[in-house]
């Protein structure tokens, strides 16, 4: 990528220079697509067969498990996304190819946006292969065909938040192994929310109330409800705003982190 | 000095620096303490509902269901993260000084699996805490809970020297998701959230023949007060463990060939 071929792209071939980089860096790495991809599934394997008693409980939603849980392996990949893509930028700023960009007429905006598009890739190749397999293995998609659709685009745009938030991280710290500490948290919320079990029927008082506040219960459930429910405007309304709102909050806070970084370097 | 007190002399050693090294060094110790913790947390705390689907029978009730998952857990996930000390100790070169400093270099594998049972008992006593303060039931003697521990730490020897043979024969940190994996999927595929006979599909075949499933019904058992599956559990960790030493044993070989 030389600068000249940057001068002369504008901002949009500059994004599609960079996103052509982190698509290429991603697909170049078989274990950034295999296990975000494998693991999930796995664990919905287990889930789906550790957890079917729940589902004779009296108020559970559905009586497939395979159903209640489908939403869950779309947020771990998410949360694989946010690391792979933030390891990826903070390889570069450690790498000092960063500092080597800093010096063409790339924009900041482009560079974000670009750097994003290895998790963009990765999140719509693993939502699709989520469904097929869950649609492979009997789940049922309620809200038919475009309800599959609108659950791709909110799988993706919620794994654009998580990638967003992992590139602040990397920006503002610049390290892997900082990207990396922040994995736990990852898992922390999704733990901690309604991922595994309804809220309403979550026993423990403590419990019910960290799922409520946990903005990552409302992500699971929009994407639940399309599977279990039909067309639920407010649980889809709640994690589009979810998402999209951290999707612009953390983008801005990355384009402010940029900018510090590059005034750094 | 004979050869078992050259054994036990780098054995205490070994154990000694990395206990030292896991006790000052908070990034090392916390996710130990922390990731066993925070499953109990989640899962007695999120699911503890589960105790009221139909057939579920477990006296001492959910908490201590998952006391008993997570006791195991800690267990196996101090081994592994032992293993993970041990390939740091080979990726910044330490290790290599150790084989060409003890006279007995069998001792040090032994010294790392003393070190990971410590670490494991540590563990344990802060879930134990943590249990209690959530009010968890407890129905077996202190002769059941003596038992309990001895189940933990032979689980935490057998994954020590399984991550240990893998440690010392990929000599790199980025060895850690091999020594993770096989572990994490065993322990899942046993009864975690549920007993075995609420398990349904393909789950419910594998975790029949798993050998953690054994272990974390005596587990349970010895929570409840009612000691089930001790011969079977005790039998699959003896072949776990010299399976594990033999594997370990084929590492230090490797390690020592790689010079």
């Amino acid at each position: 990528m030389s600068a000249a071929a940057i001068s002369a792209s504008g901002v949009v071939g500059q994004v599609g220079l960079l996103a052509g980089r982190s698509v290429l860096h991603t697909m170049r790495q078989p274990a950034q697509l295999v296990f975000p991809i494998a693991f999930p599934l796995v664990l919905l394997g287990v889930n789906t067969s550790g957890l079917d008693a729940a589902t004779n409980l009296p108020g559970f939603p559905t009586a497939s498990y395979l159903d209640f849980a489908l939403a869950v392996p779309f947020m771990q990949g998410a949360l694989f996304s946010a690391l792979n893509g933030g390891q990826d930028l903070a390889r570069d700023i450690e790498g000092g190819f960063l500092d080597r960009l800093a010096l063409t007429p790339m924009s900041g905006a482009a560079l974000l946006v670009g750097q994003l598009g290895g998790a963009l890739f990765t999140g719509v190749l693993s939502s699709i292969l989520y469904l097929l397999t869950g649609l492979l293995f009997g789940a049922g998609i309620t809200a038919g065909i475009g309800g599959a659709l609108v659950l791709i685009v909110l799988a993706v745009t919620i794994c654009m938040a998580f990638a967003c938030f992992g590139t602040f991280v990397a920006l503002r710290a610049g390290s892997g192994e900082a990207v990396q500490g922040f994995f736990p948290l990852f898992f922390v919320l999704l733990f901690l929310s309604s991922a595994f079990f309804p809220r309403e029927l979550i026993e423990q008082d403590w419990f019910r109330t960290i799922a409520t506040y946990n903005p990552v219960s409302y992500m699971v459930e929009g994407i639940r409800s399309l599977v279990i429910t039909g067309w639920d405007g407010k649980a889809l309304a709640a994690a589009f705003a979810i998402a999209g709102g951290a999707i612009v909050a953390f983008l801005t806070l990355s384009s402010r982190a940029l900018r510090t970084r590059l005034v750094r370097t | 000095m004979s050869a078992l007190a050259r054994t036990r002399s780098v054995a205490l050693a070994v154990a000694w620096r990395s206990l030292h090294n896991a006790l000052t060094n908070p990034a090392i110790l916390l996710p130990s303490i922390m990731f066993p913790l925070f499953f109990f947390i989640a899962f007695a705390g999120g699911l503890s509902n589960v105790q009221n689907a139909p057939n579920f029978e477990y006296g001492a009730g959910y908490t201590a269901f998952q006391f008993g998952f997570v006791c195991i857990q800690a267990a196996a996930f101090g081994g592994v993260f032992t293993g993970f000390s041990i390939a740091a100790d080979f990726e910044f070169g330490f290790a290599r000084r150790l084989l060409l400093a003890a006279p007995n270099r069998g001792g040090i594998v032994i010294g790392y699996t003393i070190a990971a049972m410590a670490r494991a008992l540590l563990v344990l006593g802060v879930v134990f805490l943590a249990g209690l303060i959530s009010g968890m039931n407890i129905l077996g003697s202190f002769a059941d809970m003596l038992a309990l521990i001895v189940l933990a730490l032979a689980v935490s020897a057998v994954s020590t020297l399984w991550a240990a043979g893998i440690a010392m024969r990929l000599r790199s940190m980025q060895a850690g998701p091999v020594m993770q994996m096989p572990i994490f999927i065993l322990l899942f595929l046993a009864p975690v959230y549920v007993p075995l006979p609420l398990i349904a599909g393909w789950v419910h075949d594998v975790a029949r023949f798993n050998p953690f499933t054994a272990i974390l019904e005596a587990s349970r058992g010895f929570i409840e007060g009612e000691p089930t599956k001790i011969l079977i559990s005790a039998a699959c960790l003896a072949v776990m463990g010299v399976l594990s030493a033999l594997w370990a044993r084929g590492g230090l070989r490797s390690a020592e060939a790689a010079g």
